[in-house]
């Protein structure tokens, strides 16, 4: 069966790609070195245990060799020389927008920021190149103690508290990238909430990559103490070029006992971007996390969120979709270890592949000795818009107890002529049909978005389609 | 007379290269109903197809005319905007689409303007309730999860809402029990109005004893090889399909020898 032209003109429309001409405050010689990583550490006048760990991270990057797995071919064509590791955009953070240089502020107002900051948000945090550049959080909130700020600022107010959990749950030497990160990073979130402390409406960070051949390594760390709530949102945009940037960040999260995180990413990066990232969280005793995790843009995503649950009760759920269009590889998964008893996870993986993209699931679900009462449920749904695209799972189970459940289901299944065909008995043209069946399979990530940003998704899909047909 | 609603003449239809309609003649007047029977395998389902318009179904030779409109030029969506209805045989699930969403934005691209959403919701709401289910079926998605026989009775209360000029029904009576096949005809007769002109595919008489046809058809290897009343479902009903088959068999015996 051939496509629907409607399908194959999904996703080929990219709205963000502009860019802006910026006369930057500073920007480092390309290339990555001792000397770039102690100048950052110097520009950002930090502690010596920070410059210290970010110079022993530059050793483990530099002996630690490329994946010998995932899309091998692309990861090998990153030019590791011919990117700029540091660009400062602005001299100062402003709390206002208008404190933010004009040129600036207007991408970031047509990026919609501003905007939802006054709609439904209780704290932005604007990152262009590797700082943040525009910072706020409601007063009700900061009164309650609750801290968001960028990570630089967090390092500086908040020394013992960012020294007592940086770098515990994703070591340097976790992987390549997560040691390229932590010996450049710069800018992203820290996020701490007290005891108790809910956080109803959720704080946004955004994330702008401008330059080209430009490397942003943003930092987050998020910390619920005791019985606290919040939910954290990231969205991200970069312009076309010809040659590839790079983005790679490291997020940590540790919800303490009873604590819930939800961690919501719309990776909507250029098609010229690498985003190799890596993202765990600890859960303890009765505490959840849970990673909405959305990949639209990029050249190639390696993205693995992963919950560690380490007390009793705790619980796990991930829920990703992935839309790889040409040229596109999105490699996404899971990773679901259960070190306590009772513990509960949930995996619900959703791609399309359309015109020659790619999408991988690469999961894990380990349960250790002991973890006794373990549940865990995969589900991975992928859905091909033609003969050309390409899906594949990749479900790994370390399972070390034997009372546990453990329930793994995967589906690959062909767009729907069928499906379009009753559909359009109805009434309803090829394009209007095609776009409710893809609206109907990202549905389930869509109703997990605050209303807004799901209107924008189906909005964006129904864009992308316009005028395809006919 | 009036001009038919529609008219096949001479139909041929092949998948994937195979023959299976070979020279179909149908004419559905506004206010008839129609009954075509045959065994499987016979062309019933792929001629409600083809009549739909299904891509995988290519018209070799023929043609179909609908309120005199060349129907086989028509888009799939363009023949629903015509006034053509097809209750699935076996209905397709959509997930993560809304009974309601995916009926509202049917009933906006048939009539081009909106119900307001109170007048949708009352509209929807007593389908639901005449076809004998809870309405909690509105927010659940298309046909995702739903029993062989809710499936059938949402074809139902599809074609309440849309109210076609033609609806044909593909086995809609397979998967129902006795109380499903006369809830799910009773709202048939209901629905259509002395101008709709229904096409009713079955195996069975049982679902035309409360859907009477005007005329009965019987389809063997993709051909109506017999047509009368009332009375003929009646005799395949008691006899079986194997003396049509016989006297079809001796028939184009006959016409060989002559030829």
């Amino acid at each position: 069966m051939s496509a629907p032209q409607s399908l194959l003109d999904v996703g080929t429309e990219y709205q963000y790609g502009f860019r802006d001409e910026i006369e930057y405050v500073y920007k480092a010689e390309k290339g990555l070195t001792r000397r770039v990583v102690e100048m950052v550490s110097h520009f950002k006048n930090e502690p010596d245990w920070m410059r210290e760990f970010r110079l022993r991270a530059l050793e483990i990057f530099l002996s630690k060799p490329m994946p010998t797995w995932g899309n091998t071919q692309l990861l090998n064509e990153i030019n590791f020389d011919d990117i700029y590791y540091y660009i400062k955009p602005a001299e100062k953070q402003g709390r206002t927008w208008d404190e933010v240089p004009a040129q600036i502020k207007n991408t970031f107002e047509k990026l919609g920021i501003p905007e939802a900051e006054r709609k439904f948000l209780a704290g932005v945090s604007a990152q262009y190149e590797s700082e943040v550049v525009y910072h706020s959080i409601r007063e009700d909130l900061e009164r309650q103690g609750v801290i968001f700020m960028d990570m630089d600022s967090g390092l500086r107010e908040y020394p013992d508290i960012v020294r007592r959990w940086f770098g515990k749950v994703i070591p340097p030497a976790d992987n390549k990238f997560a040691a390229l990160n932590s010996a450049v990073w710069s800018g992203g979130s820290f996020i701490y909430v007290p005891p108790g402390v809910h956080v109803e409406i959720p704080l946004q960070a955004y994330f702008r990559i401008n330059a080209e051949n430009m490397g942003q390594f943003e930092r987050t760390l998020i910390i619920a103490d005791e019985g606290s709530r919040v939910h954290y949102i990231e969205g991200c945009t970069a312009p076309i070029y010809s040659t590839d940037s790079l983005h790679s960040a490291v997020v940590e999260l540790v919800a303490l006992k009873g604590a819930h995180i939800r961690y919501t990413t719309v990776q909507n990066w250029s098609k010229n971007v690498y985003n190799l990232v890596t993202k765990r969280g600890v859960a303890y005793e009765d505490a959840t996390i849970e990673w909405v995790d959305g990949n639209l843009g990029s050249k190639l995503t390696m993205k693995y969120p992963s919950v560690y649950m380490m007390g009793k009760g705790a619980r796990g759920d991930i829920l990703s979709i992935a839309f790889a269009g040409p040229g596109q590889h999105q490699d996404a998964g899971a990773k679901m270890v259960h070190a306590a008893p009772y513990t509960t996870s949930t995996v619900v993986s959703k791609s399309i592949s359309k015109g020659g993209g790619r999408t991988t699931y690469r999961g894990l679900v380990q349960v250790d000795e002991g973890a006794v009462g373990v549940k865990c449920n995969v589900r991975c749904d992928a859905l091909l818009l033609d003969d050309i695209s390409r899906s594949d799972t990749y479900p790994t189970m370390n399972v070390k107890e034997d009372d546990v459940r453990i329930e793994h289901e995967a589906t690959v299944s062909k767009v729907g002529e069928e499906q379009l065909f009753y559909l359009m008995s109805r009434g309803l043209s090829e394009q209007e049909a095609t776009t409710m069946i893809i609206n109907g399979f990202f549905e389930p990530f869509a109703k997990e978005l605050p209303l807004e940003y799901a209107v924008e998704l189906n909005r964006l899909i129904a864009l992308e389609m316009e005028g395809s047909v006919g | 007379m009036s001009q038919p609603l529609l008219e096949i003449r001479d139909l041929h239809v092949a998948v994937d290269g195979k023959p299976i309609l070979k020279g179909v003649n149908l004419t559905i007047h506004r206010g008839e109903i129609h009954a075509l029977m045959g065994r499987n395998g016979s062309g019933k389902s792929t001629l409600a197809a083809t009549l739909m318009g299904h891509p995988r179904y290519e018209v070799t030779r023929g043609e179909v005319l609908f309120e005199g409109q060349n129907v086989l030029e028509m888009e799939v969506d363009e023949r629903a905007r015509a006034g053509i209805f097809l209750a699935f045989q076996y209905p397709v699930a959509i997930p993560g689409v809304s009974v309601a969403n995916f009926l509202r934005s049917a009933l906006k691209s048939l009539h081009g303007e909106e119900m307001s959403a109170r007048e949708f919701r009352n509209a929807l709401k007593a389908e639901f309730k005449a076809l004998h289910m809870p309405d909690g079926f509105a927010s659940r998605y298309v046909n995702e999860g739903f029993s062989g026989g809710e499936k059938k009775r949402l074809e139902i209360v599809q074609m309440g809402m849309i109210k076609p000029k033609l609806a044909i029904l593909d086995e809609t009576d397979s998967g129902l029990d006795i109380d499903g096949v006369r809830i799910v005809s009773e709202n048939v007769n209901r629905i259509a109005s002395e101008d709709t002109g229904v096409l009713v595919i079955t195996h069975y008489q049982r679902i035309l004893r409360y859907i009477r046809p005007h005329f009965v058809h019987v389809m063997v290897g993709g051909r109506v090889v017999r047509s009368g009343d009332e009375s003929l479902a009646h005799e395949l009903e008691q006899r079986g399909y194997d003396w049509i088959l016989q006297e079809v068999g001796a028939e184009e015996k006959t016409l060989q020898e002559v030829g």
